[in-house]
This record gives structure tokens, C-alpha cells and sequence, in this order.
């Protein structure tokens, strides 16, 4: 049993009257431990699916499991339960809380879980520690550079050892050096074992992880463009791809 | 997410917005205050009137006054006896609920003088030492009349200070106290010797003028400006300047003296002024009335003439000026808190429309609905109780600042009850006030607030 099972997913918005199928019967099974890329252009659904992926939201139909937990159905409570403990959000513009310092936005996850003040103090460090930023535990965000934030991001990510780490863009707001720090990181992380899921719409960033998954107007592509996906190394121009070190 | 964490954070949050969180307590500030202040106010008028009351002779006086007969009895009235020393003893002998009796020979608009100056009392009145347990009456000076006066009618008197002061001197214009035992007064042109003088009387709010205008002395002696006209007001305190001026007479010898040679064809006129009574226990006060009404039918003959009038009365009056006081004053607190709460409502909503997208990394992360519901909540309740609480210290200061300005008036008491309603009303108004925000910022969707820019 996959530890993501996605049966037949629609996700249709109505806007005026006229239906809009985001997502158009998708099925999609991860397995513990993958490393994977989803691409696509904007519009093409696949905000959406990471928001049903990442329990931000619910389809209109089919199931959605994960963990063998049945997610489709959730209440907005239950579905917060579920993004607490499973899944650990990286984003591109970091979002960390600016009024907390480093180990209060760690720490975030871990009051909402209900964890003793003690522990959540111990697991935060432990994870700042994981991504180098033990030392800077008492800036504020705006005190760090954006690698730094988005450090402490996939620290808070962490911090409650979630089955899956869903990262939408995590280099898109930074320099290529930076991003390629970052996209190291996500490696390292996925080869430690855990399913980490990347969003993106640039190709280099797609080539780093072993299977893609390309969104096409609300359905998952056949075939992975491989120019999208940063495959295609014979034509020239195109961008070099990223070393996998 | 536990409370006390909820708290803290709702602390800080308010704590970041350090002149816009004060700005919303303002409101809730000046409504605890007001509340607070005016309940305070009111119960100095309530301790005043009650203290007034107290000096006309406390809760268990009874007084028994005539009445014209009922129309039943018209044809009685010609024989109604009015009430005299018959009644004063039957009710001494046969109404064991009465603790009290005093009765009382009034000389109407008697002039008291001594050498050029004169003075009309508020009463003159020839009475039996049982007055000094009806009026509250304490004698400071001298003695009482003894039954040996009464016996032999003489002619003795007991005043209160306001006499002295009128015959004799102020002791704050003449710089000491004159206590004129064994000086002789004329009483409608008859001499009497002063045997004793009863304290000075005083409510809380001149013996706060005294003290002022002690201190205002002072410093006046020191800086030898011109001496300044001061008077006391009488207004509240006349319950008290009426028992300063008092002049007493044994029973006997107002009669003899007064009365003996009789107006109505020389037939002496036997009727007493005034019967008071009081209760040997007030829980029984209508039975004791009852038993009274028994004995004064016999002794009346079933002539109705009288009738009995309670401090009971002037009780409810009381509670019902205070009661209407009350609720008017509340009222308007309760208002200007509303208004706060309406304040605070405002800019939590403000507020949630700042954070949206804090709220929505808040939900990513695991924060549910009701998590976040309680975080606004808590926000606005913090935000109320510590403006109720700066506001109780605001209403101290106010109390003692009214006081100040104005020490002669009745003295504000700040009750608990009045700090505990203001501080219960504020945590009401903080949690109806964080309701639409706290369920507004819950159901935001967390995708739509990650969006939110």
C-alpha cells in the first residue's frame, strides 16, 4: 500500500455558472520514501492537487488516502489534525511568523500538536540543528537571509517528523547557489527516507528527483515533457541541468 | 495548543501593537472607571442619608403621632383624649414588646437668650431621660436630669452644642471651647441652669469640613492673610444641626412651667407633644406596633385619634433614591463599555485583516478552526480584563481625586461589588466583542490566506 493514494480526483470549481474542472479524474499512488517532482504550467491544476495532496483542501470526487488515513471526507478540523502530523509545508516565500523568532516559529507545529514545553524545545533544536541554523536561534526572520528563512522553514517542516514534506517552489524566491543549498537539503532529507514532494514549474529543479509528474489541464500527463522537465539535454540552449552530487 | 500558551501569545500579540492595544482599553478603561466612580458615589450618598437617619434616632424609633379620628368615629371626636401621660404609662406597664417609652412636652418657637443674645432651638421640649436612648443623644458634659428634678420641677436644662455656640461662642471663632455648666439661660423669659451639654454632632462630611478648615486655618495663621467668612453648610446636615440645637427640660417642669396655667378657659391642657417609642426587638416590630395599638384602644376608648409611623418608611425612601440612583448611573456605564467593546470588536476585526496570511500559515501547520477561534477570543478577553484592571486603578484615582476636589461632599466608597460587576461585565463585553472576529479568522480557508498578500 502506497503511503499516498490518490483514486480518480476531481476537483471542479463552478464560477458563474460555468464548471471548471481543475482536476480531471486523477490517480496518483506515492510510495514511502520517494522523492518526487510534480511540474506543470500555471493554471494547469497543479496548485490544486498539492492542496488536496497537502490536505489544505478536499476534492469534489474520489478518494484521497494517506497514510491509510481516508482524507476525502475530512472535516476542516480533521484535516488540520492531518497536515499537523503528516505533512510538513515548505514554501517559496518561507512564511514564517515575523513577530516569532527562529525557535518560536519551530516550535509553531508542535503547540498546535500539544507537545510539553520541554519537548518542543528539545525537537526544535534538534531540528535547527539538522539544517545548520542552531545558531541563530533568537533572529527574526527578517534578521536572516532568504536561504536562512527557508532553513528554519524546512526545520518547522520537520519538527514533527511528518510521513511527507511538501515543498510548492522552495527555491523560487532564491538566488541559483542558494536554491541549489536547498535542493541539497531536500536530498539529503529524501535520502534519510522521507517522501519528499517538490512543486515546480522549472525544469532543473524537476531533473533532480528520480520520477516527475507532469499536470497538463487538470490531468497527469502520458508522457513527462522533457523539456519540462529538464530531461531533454540535446537541444541546445536549453538549461544545463543541476549535477546530482 | 494549551491555555496558558494561548495567553502568552495573545499577550505578545498585543504587546507588538503596544499604542493601538492601549488606544481599545481606553474604552473599556473609562467604562470600568465610570462604573466603578458612580457606584462610589452613590453609596457616599447612601452612607450619608443613612447616617442622617441614624441621627434621628436609628432603625427601631417608632413614633406615635395623632390623627383626626377616622369618619366613623366624627362623632367621637369631641372626646378624643389625644395622647398624654396615660398612655405613656399604660404603654410602660402593659406593652412588654415597647422597650422605650419617651414622652415628650414640646414648647413650640421657644426663645432661649442670655444677656443680648437669643436664639430659637430647633426644639425645646420637656422630656424624661428616656429621651437620651430614643434621640441617640450622648452627654458629654454635666449630668442628665435626675427623678429628683422631675419630682420637684426643676428649673434645669441640658443643651446641645449649637446653643452654646449661639449664646456663648463658637469655639472655632473664639478659639476655645466654652462648657457652660451651672450658667444661666432665660427660657421664654424664665431662668434655667445649664446642667449638661451633649457632644457635638457631626455627619462624616463636617468633620471633613472641620479638619479642612482646621488645616486651612493653619496655613492662613501662617501666611497672616485676611481671615476668610467660612460657614457650614447645612445642606445634608441638618439632620445634625437640628440635634445641636436642642434644648431639654424635665417633663415636669415644662409642664409646670408652661403649660400649668392653661389657655383653654384655665383648663390645663394635658396633652403630650410627642410620644416616641422603641421596639425591644425590630425583627417583632409589627407585633410590637400591634400590641401598642392594643393598649392605646383601651386606654382611648376605641377612639382612633392616634396612629404609629415607623423609620421603615424612611428606609425604602432611601433604598428606592439609591435604587433609582443605581440604575441610572449604571446605565450609563454599561453604555460607555459597550462603547469599548465596540472599540475592541473593531480592531480585533482590523487586526484578523492584517494577519490574514498568518492565520493561513498558522492552519497549514496544523492550527485548527477552533485553535485559532480561541486565540482571537483570548486576544480580546486579554485585551478587556487588562483594561478593566488598569480601569479599577483609574476609578481609584478618580474616587480620591473627587474626594479631593470636593471633601465636603459624601465621601465615595468603592464597593467590591461594584469592582467585580465592572471587572464580570468587561470579560462579557471582551468575549461578545472577539466572537464575529474569532469565528471570521476560523473559517478562513488556508489555502485563500496563503494566497492573501
Amino acid at each position: 500500500m502506497a503511503l499516498l493514494e490518490l483514486r480518480n480526483i476531481s476537483k471542479i470549481y463552478h464560477l458563474g455558472g460555468e464548471e471548471i474542472r481543475a482536476l480531471d479524474d486523477v490517480s496518483l499512488d506515492i510510495g514511502e520514501g520517494e522523492f518526487i517532482s510534480i511540474i506543470g504550467p500555471s493554471g494547469s491544476g497543479k496548485s490544486t492537487l498539492m492542496h488536496i495532496v497537502g490536505c489544505l483542501d478536499t476534492p469534489s470526487k474520489g478518494t484521497v488516502r494517506l497514510d491509510g488515513v481516508e482524507a476525502q471526507n475530512a472535516s476542516q478540523t480533521q484535516l488540520a489534525h492531518l497536515r499537523n502530523k503528516k505533512i510538513g509545508f515548505v514554501f517559496q516565500f518561507f512564511n514564517l511568523l515575523p513577530k516569532l523568532n527562529v525557535v518560536q516559529n519551530v516550535e509553531l507545529p508542535m503547540i498546535y500538536a500539544g507537545l510539553s514545553a520541554k519537548e518542543r524545545r528539545e525537537r526544535a533544536l534538534k531540528a535547527l540543528e539538522a539544517v545548520e541554523m542552531g545558531n541563530r536561534l533568537k533572529n527574526r526572520p527578517s534578521q536572516l537571509s532568504g536561504g536562512q528563512q527557508q532553513r528554519v522553514a524546512i526545520a518547522r517542516a520537520l519538527v514533527n517528523d511528518p510521513k511527507i514534506i511538501l515543498a510548492d517552489e522552495p527555491t523560487g524566491n532564491l538566488d541559483t547557489h542558494t536554491g541549489e543549498v536547498i535542493l541539497a537539503l531536500f536530498r539529503r532529507l529524501s535520502a534519510e527516507g522521507r517522501t519528499v514532494i517538490l512543486v515546480t514549474h522549472n525544469p532543473e529543479i524537476a531533473a533532480v528527483t528520480p520520477r516527475r509528474i507532469e499536470i497538463r489541464n487538470g490531468k497527469i500527463a502520458d508522457k513527462v515533457d522533457e523539456r519540462l522537465a529538464g530531461l531533454d539535454r540535446t537541444k541546445p540552449g536549453s538549461p544545463a541541468p543541476i549535477s546530482v552530487a | 495548543m494549551n491555555l496558558f500558551n494561548t495567553i502568552a501569545v495573545g499577550l505578545k500579540e498585543i504587546w507588538a501593537h503596544k499604542f493601538r492595544s492601549v488606544l481599545t482599553m481606553l474604552g473599556i478603561i473609562l467604562g470600568v472607571a465610570s462604573l466603578v466612580g458612580m457606584s462610589a458615589i452613590i453609596k457616599g450618598m447612601e452612607n450619608g442619608m443613612k447616617e442622617a437617619m441614624v441621627a434621628m434616632g436609628g432603625v427601631d424609633k417608632v413614633l406615635l403621632q395623632s390623627q383626626p379620628v377616622p369618619p366613623w368615629q366624627d362623632h367621637l371626636a369631641d372626646q378624643a383624649p389625644g395622647r398624654t401621660m396615660v398612655d405613656v404609662i399604660a404603654l410602660k406597664e402593659s406593652a412588654p414588646l415597647i422597650r422605650v417609652v419617651s414622652p415628650e412636652m414640646s414648647l413650640g418657637e421657644a426663645v432661649v437668650s442670655r444677656g443680648e443674645k437669643s436664639t430659637v432651638p430647633s426644639e425645646v421640649v420637656g422630656c424624661w431621660p428616656a429621651v437620651l436612648e430614643m434621640n441617640l443623644h450622648v452627654l458629654e458634659h454635666g449630668r442628665f436630669f435626675t427623678d429628683l428634678d422631675e419630682k420637684s420641677a426643676s428649673s434645669v436644662c441640658v443643651i446641645g452644642t449649637g446653643i452654646r455656640d449661639e449664646l456663648f461662642g463658637n469655639p472655632e471663632d473664639i478659639g476655645h471651647e466654652i462648657i457652660p455648666l451651672g450658667e444661666q439661660i432665660m427660657i421664654e423669659g424664665q431662668p434655667f441652669t445649664i446642667i449638661g451639654m451633649f457632644q457635638h454632632y457631626m455627619g462624616e462630611e463636617e468633620a471633613k469640613q472641620r479638619l479642612v478648615a482646621k488645616q486651612l486655618k493653619e496655613q492662613q495663621e501662617k501666611e497672616g492673610g485676611p481671615k476668610r467668612q467660612r460657614g457650614w453648610g447645612r445642606r445634608g446636615g441638618w439632620a445634625f444641626w437640628r440635634k445641636n440645637n436642642t434644648v431639654y427640660l424635665p417633663l415636669n417642669t415644662a409642664y409646670l412651667k408652661f403649660r400649668a396655667a392653661g389657655d383653654k378657659d384655665g383648663i390645663v391642657d394635658q396633652r403630650l407633644t410627642d410620644i416616641d417609642l422603641k421596639v425591644a426587638d425590630f425583627s417583632r416590630l409589627e407585633e410590637a406596633i400591634q400590641q401598642a395599638k392594643n393598649v392605646l384602644m383601651i386606654t382611648h376608648r376605641g377612639i382612633e385619634d392616634f396612629t404609629f409611623q415607623t423609620q421603615e418608611n424612611q428606609i425604602e425612601s432611601i433604598d428606592k433614591q439609591i435604587k433609582n440612583a443605581r440604575l441610572s448611573g449604571g446605565l450609563i456605564a454599561a453604555i460607555s463599555l459597550l462603547v469599548g467593546g465596540i472599540g475592541i470588536m473593531n480592531i480585533m476585526l482590523a487586526s484578523i485583516n492584517e494577519r490574514v496570511r498568518e492565520i493561513g500559515i498558522c492552519k497549514a501547520i496544523g492550527a485548527t478552526g477552533p485553535d485559532i477561534f480561541i486565540q482571537i477570543l483570548v486576544e480580546s478577553i486579554v485585551i478587556s480584563v487588562l483594561g478593566a484592571l488598569a480601569g479599577l486603578v483609574a476609578s481609584e484615582l478618580l474616587v480620591s481625586l473627587l474626594a479631593n476636589i470636593s471633601p465636603t461632599q459624601n465621601t465615595p466608597v468603592i464597593t467590591r461589588t461594584a469592582e467585580l460587576i465592572a471587572l464580570a461585565f468587561s470579560i462579557g463585553v471582551g468575549v461578545v466583542a472577539g466572537l464575529i472576529p474569532a469565528i471570521k479568522a476560523a473559517r478562513l480557508s488556508p489555502i485563500q490566506a496563503l494566497r492573501y498578500e
